[in-house]
């Protein structure tokens, strides 16, 4: 069982070496390898064969922020779960006491954002409960 | 022997047969959905289309490997390589065996044994988002970016609902070690009831086994979750500008993803190594007799011939199953063998599963499948987490 750092993490780093070579020639075989056959038309971007109107930077929908931003709140709670996991059978009852406290404040957190409507989908849903 | 020497070994022959795997897979996948649809599936290249992978990589390395004029360069060119890179970064922390003797050479079986094992995996897995989203984007094209907005949006979701249910597990393991987990699954009730994490405080866990599972068909993007690649609605998501190598890179890395999920839903709640009943009752002896058998059936069949190249091809694939049962029985390598047949037997399961699943269900619509993860699954597993930290608290 290897304690030091050198012995823990030089396996992943050389790991992580070897695929990003791996990744990196896979994706410039292609490069040396195939041909080249250029036009004007293999140059656009890819609309079911309609010219496309102007380009893909445009505005999206807010809800994939507002998503971006729960999951992160939530995240973090999660991530405060698994410490707590570890320890658990030595603190037993105290720490399931404890969690619980934490767990219902974020659960009521997360009422209401449902009730608000930020996780639907849908753009009707929050109007028909007016 | 040296520490580094020894690394660079194991290294080189975990990568060589996890691109292997990984290559087989492919073609395993297109046998099974074709045999569910009353197809044959690749029959073409080699004996029972088995040379089709290496086809398939010939064919696409010598596409053109264009970038389109309209890309962002340095991105469209790094999101294949991230998603590739992080994707067989996993593998290093996970165990397929217990400590084995090599000749002589005393080791686990296993790159490193992180005190933080699964925290790694998760990190990994929630880093692999970028090389969707940075693929979407940078491709300058509205389906891509869609794909790959929809894709970000589906992965963060489903990591929480996934998180939760690994936590569930760690209350009666209390370690985030991947060895440790599977150590600390060793024994059975009764004398025949494993003690994996899935069968204690029934049924809690298997609820947390279900979370997973389905979390985990979604941040492999599979389906029927595989929205940011609905081909009806979107030309292929986030992958549509990319052709050639690029494009099977993210292949590669979806299916690298679906075996780490495999593997880590394997060492967490099915007991990695162990099998399933003890070895009182013979449970050595199945890796060989599930061999023998193949063996005998190949041979049969090669001897009965229903085809004419049956009797060319059948025969030598029998003889090579019927060697392969007989080294399970050699007593130098049972101790290495057995465990790693239990492991990849369980993995090979798992997989087959999202096979399986792939050829029987439809895709979701987007809406319900954020609906799903928020409503549904996200306040169960928080129950469930709860729960089980209850029954254990009053338990222990």
């Amino acid at each position: 069982m290897p304690t030091n750092y050198t012995e823990l993490y030089f396996p992943i780093l050389l790991q992580f070496v070897i695929a990003a070579v791996l990744a990196s020639t896979l994706v410039s075989l292609s490069f040396l390898l195939g041909k080249r056959a250029r036009s004007p038309q293999k140059d656009m971007p890819y609309e079911s064969g309609m010219i496309p109107v102007g380009d893909a930077r445009e505005r999206f929908s807010v809800k994939f922020y507002l998503v971006a931003m729960i999951f992160i709140l939530f995240d973090i709670e999660a991530i405060f779960l698994y410490p707590w996991a570890v320890v658990y059978r030595e603190l037993k009852l105290f720490a399931f006491f404890d969690m619980l406290l934490f767990v219902v404040l974020i659960l009521s957190g997360f009422y209401f954002i449902w009730k608000k409507g930020a996780l639907d989908w849908s753009a009707e849903a929050p109007r028909r409960r007016k | 022997m040296n520490f580094f020497i020894l690394t660079l070994i194991k290294t080189g022959i975990l990568l060589f047969i996890f691109m292997t795997t990984l290559a087989y897979l492919q073609w395993i996948e297109r046998k099974v959905l074709a045999h569910i649809q009353l197809r044959m599936g690749p029959t073409r290249v080699g004996p029972f289309g088995l040379l089709q992978p290496l086809a398939d990589v010939i064919k696409l390395v010598t596409k053109e490997g264009m970038i389109p004029s309209h890309v962002n360069k340095v991105f469209y060119l790094l999101a294949p390589v991230i998603a590739v890179t992080l994707a067989l970064t996993s593998i290093s922390v996970i165990p397929f065996g217990p400590q084995v003797e090599i000749f002589g050479v005393t080791t686990y079986l296993q790159l490193t044994d992180l005190s933080m094992g699964i925290l790694f995996l998760l990190a990994l897995s929630t880093l692999g988002t970028y090389g969707i989203a940075l693929a979407g984007w940078s491709s300058n094209n509205k389906y891509a970016l869609l794909g790959g907005l929809r894709a970000s949006a589906q992965l963060i979701s489903y990591e929480l609902p996934m998180a939760l249910a690994i936590a569930a597990p760690l209350l009666l393991l209390n370690t985030l070690s991947l060895r440790e987990m599977v150590e600390a699954q060793q024994g059975y009730y009764f004398g025949f009831i494993p003690k994996w994490t899935v069968f204690q405080v029934l049924p809690l866990q298997v609820v947390s086994f279900i979370i997973y599972m389905i979390s985990g068909f979604a941040e492999t993007n599979r389906i029927p979750f595989d929205l940011p690649e609905a081909e009806n609605e979107l030309v292929a998501g986030f992958h549509t500008e990319y052709a050639s190598m690029k494009f099977a890179s993210f292949f590669m890395a979806e299916y690298a993803n679906m075996t780490t999920i495999s593997f880590i839903a394997v060492l967490l709640f099915l007991g990695g190594w162990h099998p399933l009943w003890p070895a009182e009752y013979g449970s050595d002896y199945v890796a060989p007799l599930i061999f023998f058998f193949g063996a005998a059936i190949l041979l049969f069949h090669g001897l009965n011939p229903a085809r004419p190249k049956d009797k060319l091809f059948m025969p030598p694939f029998g003889i090579v199953f019927a060697l392969v049962g007989v080294l399970f029985l050699i007593p130098a390598l049972k101790p290495i063998l057995i465990p790693i047949f239990w492991f990849t037997g369980k993995v090979g399961a798992i997989l087959f599963l999202y096979i399986w699943i792939r050829g029987t269900l439809p895709r979701f619509r987007y809406d319900q499948l954020m609906n799903f993860t928020w409503k549904y699954l996200f306040p169960v597993s928080v129950v469930n987490l709860m729960l089980t930290g209850l029954v254990v608290a009053l338990m222990s």
